[in-house]
């Protein structure tokens, strides 16, 4: 059985869902960028006393589920999640949604997902993926980081679907509630203010010195102290995780500044500010020094760089990008609707 | 980032697939282009993985040496902390920390062996025996 559905590679995973999702339900505007934007993708937090994987907590862009739900709701469109703790009733949900003609975004920990490279496979439990369809016992799935579409075994989808650990998924499913969602441009434009409006507050005035455009200056300071504080070695690794997580799977380079850069061009044929347009120039110059930096981390966890000069190069580069991102926002802040 | 510029190095993930990238043609505007992966990222990559095999080798080690039994051998094997096996096993942290020593190892009943080979997806023979199968 398999529902009607087209895959769609994406650069991220949960922007790349709904997008698909919106999509088939008749949201025929929505882009990757469009639902990045709107759902107030873009983020920054360093949490340096909770470890990941035996290095801190960084992330780039929300947190996981935001998106689909601020997006869903800035475009005025119902949705249906739920969570599960019993795992036959979580696939019953799933065949019945499948039954029903719709395809089911899952949210999946990425630790026993079979077709990723083992390199890949750590307990990272806020990865998703759509199902449509099953064959047997295998399930259709599209995850929208690869190039084609993949099957999992229903034995696989369960354990992915009920990882363990933080952000355990509990079998969590969501999609647009049934309805015809075409949606018009004045609609799209509400959206991408609000969304716009949004992203502003989550980096200009979210409350903590670890989050938000300031969030990056304060990881500067840290790095500026890591290779005394840490050595050299812990502090490359360091390093190493804060390019992971800015290059996590898909987002390539600059990661999400990119795709604010391009949400914000997209944005443009809607709201006609032509402000947006040299604004959206502003992320991906904050994109390409992002790479920059990382070029600089690179350079220190691989032990060709190494000096306290080297050190306080890469603490330069956040200072300089926390600069142009809280000026790029505070534009965003000015402009009158 | 130009398009033109959109990194073609090998990647882990290039076995698998090429990721979508978003960036400028040759008139500013935004598209999507696919990267085969870079470097840059490979090598952080890399270094986590370093990191991750001296830890197995050392807890791997500590268990020869019989300083350590070999649920701390697979907890590093799968890139495990404290808190995630706690949520696997619904053992507390200070129970998995004393079922780490070898004396209060060889106690586990069967059920609790199985509990462990369960959280970490080995036999409870391969468990006893520190043997690993996959690659």
């Amino acid at each position: 059985m398999k529902v009607d559905f087209e895959h769609r590679q994406s650069a991220h995973c949960e922007s790349g869902v709904i997008t698909s999702l919106l999509k088939n339900s008749g949201v025929e505007q929505i882009t990757e960028p469009l639902a990045f934007g709107i759902g107030a993708g873009l983020f920054y937090v360093y949490i340096p006393f909770i470890k990941i994987n035996n290095g801190p907590a960084i992330a780039f862009r929300t947190f996981p589920g935001l998106i689909f739900k601020r997006t869903c709701k800035a475009l005025g469109i119902p949705i249906v999640r739920k969570k599960f703790s019993s795992k036959e009733k979580a696939e019953a949900f799933l065949q019945e949604t499948l039954n029903a003609g719709k395809p089911a975004g899952c949210q999946v920990g990425v630790y026993y997902l079979s077709y990723f490279p083992r390199e890949y496979r750590f307990h990272f439990n806020a990865h998703n993926l759509i199902v449509f369809g099953k064959e047997g016992d295998d399930y259709l799935i599209s995850d929208p980081i690869m190039e084609h579409p993949t099957k999992l075994t229903s034995y696989e989808l369960e354990r992915v679907r009920f990882a363990k650990g933080a952000l355990a998924p509990k079998g969590q499913i969501y999609f647009p509630a049934d309805g015809d969602h075409r949606i018009d441009d004045e609609r799209m434009r509400k959206a991408i203010i609000s969304g716009i409006k949004m992203n502003v507050n989550q980096m200009l005035r979210i409350p903590g010195w670890f989050a938000g455009t300031k969030g990056i200056d304060y990881t500067a300071k840290h790095i500026r102290k890591w290779r005394d504080k840490l050595g050299q070695e812990k502090a490359g690794l360091y390093l190493a995780q804060l390019v992971r997580m800015q290059e996590e799977i898909g987002t390539g380079g600059g990661g999400f500044r990119y795709i604010y850069a391009a949400f914000l061009q997209q944005a443009h044929e809607y709201v006609k500010r032509d402000e947006v347009l040299a604004l959206s120039e502003k992320f991906t110059e904050a994109g390409d020094l992002w790479r920059t930096s990382a070029v600089q981390a690179a350079g220190i966890y691989k032990g060709r760089l190494g000096s306290q000069a080297d050190f306080d190069q890469m603490a330069d580069y956040l200072v300089e990008i926390a600069q142009i991102e809280t000026a790029a926002f505070k534009a965003l802040n000015n402009i009158k609707w | 980032m130009k398009k033109e510029e959109v990194p073609q190095d090998d990647g882990a993930l290039g076995k698998v697939t090429k990721e979508i990238c978003y960036a400028t043609d040759k008139d500013g505007h935004y598209t999507t282009e696919l990267s085969n992966g870079w470097d840059v990222k490979k090598s952080a990559l890399d270094a986590a993985w370093n990191d991750i095999d001296k830890r197995v080798d050392a807890a791997r080690q500590k268990v020869m040496n019989g300083e350590a039994s070999p649920i701390l051998f697979f907890m590093e094997y799968r890139l495990m902390d404290l808190s995630l096996l706690a949520d696997y096993t619904g053992y507390w942290k200070w129970q998995i920390k004393r079922h780490m020593t070898p004396q209060s190892f060889n106690k586990l009943s069967a059920k609790q062996l199985d509990k462990y080979a369960g959280a970490f997806n080995v036999s409870v023979s391969d468990l006893k025996s520190l043997t690993v199968h996959e690659s």
